[in-house]
């Protein structure tokens, strides 16, 4: 595989272009491997590429029942932040916005990790107490996140419009300059490579179908569409889906799988220089590389496989943004699509050994886990190679909905009153 | 009329001309004509640049599918919007349009220097580069490829247009008017089925519209068409047009965009620009018919380059000659007809240049009858010309081996490889598709939604087959339905059915890796490109589609889809249908943001609850804060007050003398039955048996996980009838939380709930003179110590409405919460206003509640507590029935965590420096620790306290009650307070004010 | 929108007046203070989420009030019945059967 470089490209321009070979060879199972990670997205890829970078474990597979990155890594708004309120969640966004700050260097793939900026909007009293309380929070944690006034967030997002009159109109926000957006394929594509040159397998197309357990109960390896792979340790990393994966090794989740979309419009001129978010009127946007306007809408009210979602939502989701972004009333979509997100009851994710030895699991990202994409794969190489979390992850256990040490980001930003 | 205006052709109207700009320059069309038509009357075939190289590009497709032609359109202020097909925006006197991704001009266009360097460009390449050095990604790189992008500019002004949305249900939506879709109709309109028969033109017809030389039962295809609409409206069937299906949603619901302005020269008042409607059909008949592929050679993108079909349906419906000297490339029949129908209105065809060894002999003599000459098993490996093609350069196949070249001089190359079956909604329902193998194309196969389909969409060529085949799909459905359709039997005379082969690359004498032989046309992905994805790895159509943006452009692929997977598949070694096909996905066509949103925009763009007293508020000068959906009364301010003047006033007046504020928005549940009381002890943490009627008590309520969700005052008004109260913003969770676990965990208690938060207007009297002023209105109950203590209520009545009169205080001082049936809100308000005035009473609003209540101690749920606070925590255990066996919340209470020391309790806090905190400041033990900081709890509430002399504050702490007196310190980004900790009671902690 | 039969009303009526509640048959212990901390977390958190047909629960939010039952299929979100609320769970042998 060649390195890649201006230079490199220079010179298979130079001859056509027809230098170039595979940037992951297309695998065959083994018979055994040391670690199996189920699901190729960039959390399962990212974590293959560090079990091999940095715990030397390369006879590793990754198996995906389609093809890599094809996910909710290939179908989110890529929105990259870390301005959590609790220390736990903050941490663990941090390490990862750190990851991301290199990630292109590191793997010789350009994941275009852009610093562009997230700007959140307060409609009303509460969310300007509960941005500054995420504001005091960050800054004592070493995270960045700032308080703006209506017509800074004006100045910072030229389109945004901060009318008294609007329906909601804009009190304030709060920024996170570190923050911003990557480009979602290259992520999975840049791990894979990474992976596949240290010697880890890629099997794609390939359904698990069941884990295997030994009689005293620890993990055998997986039942695939290929036949059985033996493993002496299987990390779950399979999203919307890990209901189902882990269900066939008798462990029971507190999960539940959510139909999400997402829409862009027609690209345009670069208009929108960061990424915008207002929890209260339920948008989320920003430009694209391309010029497409890329937009987040919510999950819908019920739990699906489908991928489909419905028309309310959408029309509900563009309603906010031209609410917020009135210029925006007269462009186009473009296209929209649906991603399955696994949910936690407390929002935050589960990054953890389970009762079953050898089996351990990522898991409950809901709408956010590409950002964390680099931190989540870095530590859950780490807890699976060592079979204990890293300290980044220790919180984020299955424990925790039994003692109820939950991590509640979503309560934290309860709407009560 | 202009040069390659052909007399007597087209359904545009020539007496009617239409006068248009396009880059300011005059433009006449005539009536009918499209902005692309319009131009290509007048010979110009340039018309925008592409994506990546920004090389010049002109129509290649007739319709919706365009991928080159965009343009902006202007009518007027707020009325611009980029990425417009030229293709479809009918012209009107006045549009203004302008072509895009260009500098400095269309013709000359620096841009197009990447055209130069087209091999550093390939596929993926940026990817591979712009990350050394890594400081200069953010200054240098990141902004160069930012500015590259997109194609069209954004509007920069609101839309003064409306947009509206509506629903439709039918027995059969037809999706499509082309002659499937016409024949599905005819047959389904039997005993009162409401059909209804859209499509995206401005006028139904399909392919009819391109082939006015064909006739049916011996009528010409025009002539029948009018009659057969006559027919189907006459029989009631709703023909829409400008009518677009968008997507294909759930249980047979289709989202359809009506356009019903961009056309017209004048918007009639009151008419909104778009229509949303949301169709909910029993069965759907997608009759979306086929799309043409271009054929993948070196210059099949100069403008003049265009598909046959669409060439001969700017001839036949517009009129127009889109070349003089064309020439014909194709692998397909069909184009031999574009041949033919181009000769007959006066062009020099120079060649019919097909790659395929044999063709039928009448087309053959067609030609040869016209003087055009044929070459057949010739491939195309180039073209030449800067903004418009003139020339084509073929070369002879014999056994695999190119041959000579030789140069054909032209002005338009038509092409057509074959016709692709529009499987757009069809693979919105998430149907599943089949491959023919001879057709080499997919076809429909299984969906799990009521829809069939007709016609093109399933591979059947030619207008008898597609109106058979929709007759027979309309009376299928009709008797599905119940109905008896007719399935008429159509003769049709001069029709074009044909087949053809399906090609990727043209062979070519040159360098296959360099040619630039384009697959995806505006986002300028090549042939190359595809097969260079394929080298590095992408295996399945989605890597290779992501990795070189083949299919994302505006048309979404149904230019490019196939001929990608075509030769992705070769590349691989692969059957197309093991490589796959990308899923489409809605919208149809890019649809406005407009059309969408609806109604929903400004002040409509959600409701605003207000309460019966608004208007008073509003009248009185209140400024307002939304609170959920309400917006409520946020403080009074006088002349020249400041919010903090404003509300300084407000406290002070109310613990003066009286203060009122208007409370209707609280939630009110009534809780009745026999049951009540065991129903209320179960949800609540609190007891309620010993509770008599008409007191009242604060009432808790957690969730089964132990922590607080609301709370509110409770009057017990008889045995079996309580009137809850909740928080504002959750009265609408608190009824649905009671009401699952009164239907489905204890069914057996009779016990009925309603909401009453509308039915009452609640207006609340604080203050040492609240019984003074309230007492002579008030009949039925004496408001005495004796007769009404705190927290006691009653059925009576106030100023001559029916009452029901609470003693409660949120403030500490002598309270009474009136409620009064909601109509009469107001005027009680102004009667008690009235009656307040000898008392100088006050209006306060939500910002002066919440300080009264701060000064007391009381929490408000959400601010205070945040979804992870146990009443343990809030100081509230008193409020916990210990004693009760069970109640929502008492397991979850139990749990390790909840029961752990140390958790985050609230308290009072007291700065040293007397200065007022930031509401959400962090607070820390040890402020001379370095980053991360152990945070031990926040601020939750703070207020500047008239009644207490000084500023006050709320905050959760780490086992806070355990450390009264303590000093904790809040570090501020540029000092830290110091503070200590306290009881919540700030003001009369004996609760001497209560007191009448 | 998805199309759902309130058994109430007996009518079948667009998703938006109806809200989706979780799944079905997750009952509620008669005495929870008996309850250890795991079978807790189980009632409070842990769930089925099957890809295939699912138990849940659903209200007529803005009809009838009623909460109900249904089985859905979460691959093509169909309906296969619903039912009310305390009725017995139904055969998904028959359910399934009944759509081939």
């Amino acid at each position: 595989m060649s390195h890649f470089s201006a230079f490199s490209l220079l010179k298979h321009a130079f001859f056509g272009n027809k230098g170039w070979t595979e940037q992951w060879p297309d695998s065959q199972p083994k018979a055994e491997y040391d670690v199996i990670i189920v699901g190729a997205g960039g959390h399962g890829l990212g974590a293959a590429y560090y079990l091999a970078k940095e715990h030397g474990i390369t006879n590793v597979a990754v198996i995906d029942k389609g093809w890599l990155g094809g996910g909710n890594t290939g179908r989110n708004t890529t929105i990259i932040r870390s301005n959590y309120l609790y220390d736990e969640s903050a941490r663990l966004y941090d390490h990862s916005v750190d990851l991301w700050e290199n990630l292109s260097q590191e793997l010789n793939y350009n994941v275009m990790y852009s610093r562009r900026g997230v700007l959140m909007l307060a409609h009303n009293v509460h969310d300007v107490q509960s941005f500054k309380r995420h504001i005091h929070s960050n800054r004592l944690n070493g995270v960045d996140n700032r308080w703006l006034t209506p017509q800074e967030c004006k100045d910072y997002c030229p389109p945004l419009s901060i009318s008294p009159k609007a329906r909601y109109p804009v009190m304030g926000g709060a920024l996170q300059e570190r923050a911003g957006t990557a480009r979602h394929d290259a992520v999975a594509w840049g791990y894979a490579r990474g992976a596949a040159m240290r010697g880890v397998d890629i099997l794609q197309n390939c359904p698990v179908t069941a884990i295997r357990r030994h009689p005293d109960g620890s993990v055998a390896g997986v039942e695939t569409a290929k036949g059985f792979i033996r493993a002496k340790k299987v990390a779950v990393s399979a999203a919307g889906h890990t209901s189902v994966v882990m269900q066939t090794a008798d462990v029971r989740l507190p999960l539940e799988s959510y139909p999400l979309q997402a829409l862009v419009s027609e690209p345009i001129k670069p208009v929108f220089p960061c990424v915008v978010m207002s929890n209260a009127v339920h948008a989320y946007i920003s430009q694209s590389d391309k010029g497409e306007l890329v937009i987040g809408s919510g999950t819908d009210q019920y739990t699906s496989y489908s991928q489909r979602g419905g028309l309310p939502l959408i029309e509900h989701t563009v309603a906010a943004i031209t609410e917020v972004f009135p210029i925006f009333n007269r462009m186009r979509m473009l296209r929209k699509w649906g991603g399955i997100v696994d949910v936690t009851p407390d929002r935050s994710a589960i990054i953890s050994k389970t009762p079953v030895p050898g089996l351990y699991v990522n898991c409950g990202w809901g709408t956010g886990g590409f950002k964390a994409t680099p931190g989540a794969a870095h530590t859950f190489a780490w807890t699976v190679a060592k079979d204990e979390p890293h300290p980044i992850n220790a919180p984020f256990t299955m424990e925790r909905f039994r003692t109820g040490r939950l991590i509640d980001e979503a309560a934290a930003a309860a709407v009560a009153h | 009329m202009s040069r390659y205006r052909v007399a007597g052709k087209g359904r545009v109207e020539t007496a009617q001309p239409v006068d248009f700009t396009f880059d300011g320059r005059r433009i006449r069309g005539l009536r009918g004509d499209t902005v692309a038509s319009a131009l290509l009357a007048n010979g110009i075939h340039l018309m925008g640049r592409s994506f990546k190289y920004h090389r010049p590009r002109g129509p290649v497709a007739a319709g919706s599918e365009e991928p080159n032609a965009l343009i902006g359109t202007r009518r007027g202020k707020g009325q611009f919007e980029p990425n417009t097909r030229a293709t479809v925006q009918e012209i009107w006197d006045g549009l203004e349009t302008t072509s895009q991704n260009k500098f400095p001009s269309l013709t000359w266009d620096i841009g197009a220097v990447n055209d130069a360097a087209y091999m550093l460009f390939s596929a993926g390449f940026y990817y591979k580069t712009f990350m050394w050095p890594k400081s200069f990604w953010d200054k240098v790189y990141e902004p160069f490829i930012r500015a590259a992008a997109g194609l069209g500019v954004s509007p920069s002004e609101e839309d003064p247009d409306s947009y509206a949305s509506r629903y439709l249900h039918c027995d059969v939506l037809i999706v499509g008017a082309g002659p499937a879709g016409l024949a599905a109709a005819r047959a389904a309109c039997a005993e009162g089925l409401r059909v209804v028969l859209v499509d995206e033109n401005s006028e139904a017809g399909g392919t009819l519209l391109s082939e006015p030389q064909a006739r049916i039962g011996g009528t010409p295809a025009w002539v029948w068409l009018a009659q057969e609409l006559a027919a189907l409206r006459a029989a009631g069937v709703r023909v829409m047009t400008r009518t677009t299906a968008i997507g294909y949603y759930h249980q047979n619901m289709i989202g359809m965009v009506e356009k019903l302005t961009d056309h017209l020269p004048q918007q009639p008042a009151d008419t909104p620009r778009e229509r949303m409607w949301r169709v909910r059909a029993k069965r759907v008949v997608l009759a979306q018919g086929a799309l043409e592929k271009p054929l993948v050679f070196h210059g099949n993108d100069r403008p003049g380059v265009m598909l046959a079909g669409s060439a001969q349906t700017y001839l036949n419906r517009y009129g127009v000659l889109v070349g003089r000297q064309p020439v014909v490339l194709t692998s397909h029949d069909s184009a031999w007809y574009a041949a033919f129908d181009l000769a007959d209105a006066g062009a020099k065809v120079q060649a019919i240049v097909d790659t395929r060894a044999t063709v039928r002999p009448d087309l053959r003599a067609e030609a040869d009858r016209r003087g055009i000459p044929v070459k057949l098993s010739h491939t195309a490996t180039a073209s030449s010309g800067r903004l418009r093609v003139a020339s084509l350069r073929i070369n002879p196949v014999l056994n695999g081996t190119v041959g000579a070249a030789a140069t054909i001089r032209c002005d338009a190359v038509l092409m057509s490889g074959g016709w692709t079956p529009s499987l757009h909604l069809f693979s919105h329902t998430r149907g599943s598709l089949a491959w023919d193998e001879d057709l080499t194309t997919f076809l429909p196969k299984d969906t799990p939604e009521d829809c069939v389909i007709a016609g093109a969409s399933r591979g059947l060529w030619g207008i008898a087959a597609a109106l058979q085949d929709g007759a027979e799909k309309g009376r299928a459905v009709a008797a599905d339905l119940g109905a008896a359709g007719i399935a008429r039997a159509y003769e049709v005379q001069d029709d074009r059915p044909g087949q053809g082969e399906s090609r990727r690359e043209l062979p070519t004498d040159r360098d296959p890796g360099r040619a630039k032989a384009f697959v995806d046309y505006q986002n300028d992905v090549t042939a190359k490109d595809l097969r260079l994805a394929v080298r590095e790895g992408m295996r399945s159509i989605e890597h290779v589609k992501r990795y070189t943006t083949n299919g994302m452009a505006t048309d979404q692929g149904k230019m490019s889809n196939i001929n990608g997977l075509n030769i992705a598949a070769d590349a691989l070694g692969k059957a197309p249908p093991q490589v796959g096909l990308t899923t489409f996905r809605p919208p149809y066509t890019p649809t406005s943001f407009g059309a969408f949103a609806g109604y929903h925009r400004g002040a409509h763009f959600e409701v605003t609850r207000k309460t019966r007293i608004d208007s008073w508020a509003e009248d009185y000068g209140a400024v307002f804060e939304p609170v959920g959906q309400w917006r409520r009364a946020w403080y009074f301010p006088e002349a020249g007050e400041s919010m903090d003047d404003a509300v300084r006033r407000e406290c002070v007046a109310t613990r003066a003398s009286v203060g009122m504020f208007d409370a209707s928005t609280l939630g009110k549940i009534e809780v009745v039955g026999p049951d009540a009381v065991e129903f209320m002890n179960r949800m609540y943490t609190n007891p309620w048996t010993k509770l008599a009627p008409g007191r009242c008590r604060y009432g808790l309520l957690c969730g089964d996980d132990g922590f607080i969700r609301d709370d509110g005052v409770i009057g017990r008004m008889t045995e079996d009838r309580f009137h809850v109260t909740t928080t504002t913003g959750g009265a609408a969770r608190v009824l649905t939380m009671m009401e699952d676990y009164l239907q489905t965990e204890w069914p057996d208690l009779q016990v009925w709930l309603t909401s009453t938060t509308e039915h009452w207007a609640t207006i609340a009297l604080n203050g040492p003179n609240a019984a003074k002023l309230l007492a002579p209105l008030v009949d039925g109950v004496e408001l005495t110590e004796a007769a009404f203590p705190h927290m006691s209520c009653v059925d009576c009545t106030v100023a001559g409405m029916p009452a029901r009169l609470f003693r409660v205080s949120f403030t500490g001082e002598i309270g009474f919460e009136v409620n009064v049936p909601a109509p009469m809100g107001r005027r009680l308000w102004q009667i008690l206003w009235d009656a307040g005035q000898p008392y100088d009473i006050c209006a306060y609003g939500t910002e002066t509640m919440h300080v009264l209540r701060a000064e007391k101690g009381y929490i408000i749920v959400g601010q205070d507590t945040d979804g992870t606070v146990t009443p343990h925590d809030a100081g509230l255990s008193w409020a916990v029935g210990k004693a009760k066996p069970d109640f929502v919340g008492k397991r979850g209470l139990a749990r390790p965590d909840l029961t752990a020391k140390g958790r985050k309790q609230l308290v009072g806090l007291l700065t040293e420096d007397q200065s007022r905190l930031e509401e959400g400041a962090q607070i820390v033990f040890d402020p001379n620790q370095p980053l991360p900081m152990k945070m031990v709890g926040h601020v939750t509430s703070s207020y500047h306290s008239d009644a207490a002399g000084r500023p006050i504050a709320l905050a959760l702490v780490e086992g806070g009650q355990d450390r009264m007196g303590e000093t904790v310190h809040i570090p501020m980004h540029d000092r830290v307070i110091a503070a200590k900790i306290t009881g919540m009671v700030f003001v009369d902690p004996e609760n001497a004010r209560l007191k009448l | 929108m998805l199309l759902i039969h309130c058994p109430y009303c007996d009518e079948t009526l667009p998703e938006a007046e109806f809200a989706y509640a979780g799944q079905a048959h997750v009952l509620r212990p008669q005495d929870p203070s008996a309850q250890t901390d795991e079978q807790w977390e189980e009632f409070l958190f842990i769930r089925e989420n099957p890809k295939g047909p699912h138990f849940e629960r659903w209200r007529h939010q803005h009809g009838c009030g009623r909460f109900f039952n249904a089985v859905r299929d979460t691959v093509s979100d169909k309906f296969l019945t619903t039912y009310r609320a305390g009725a017995p769970r139904p055969d998904l042998a028959s359910l399934t059967e009944s759509l081939t």
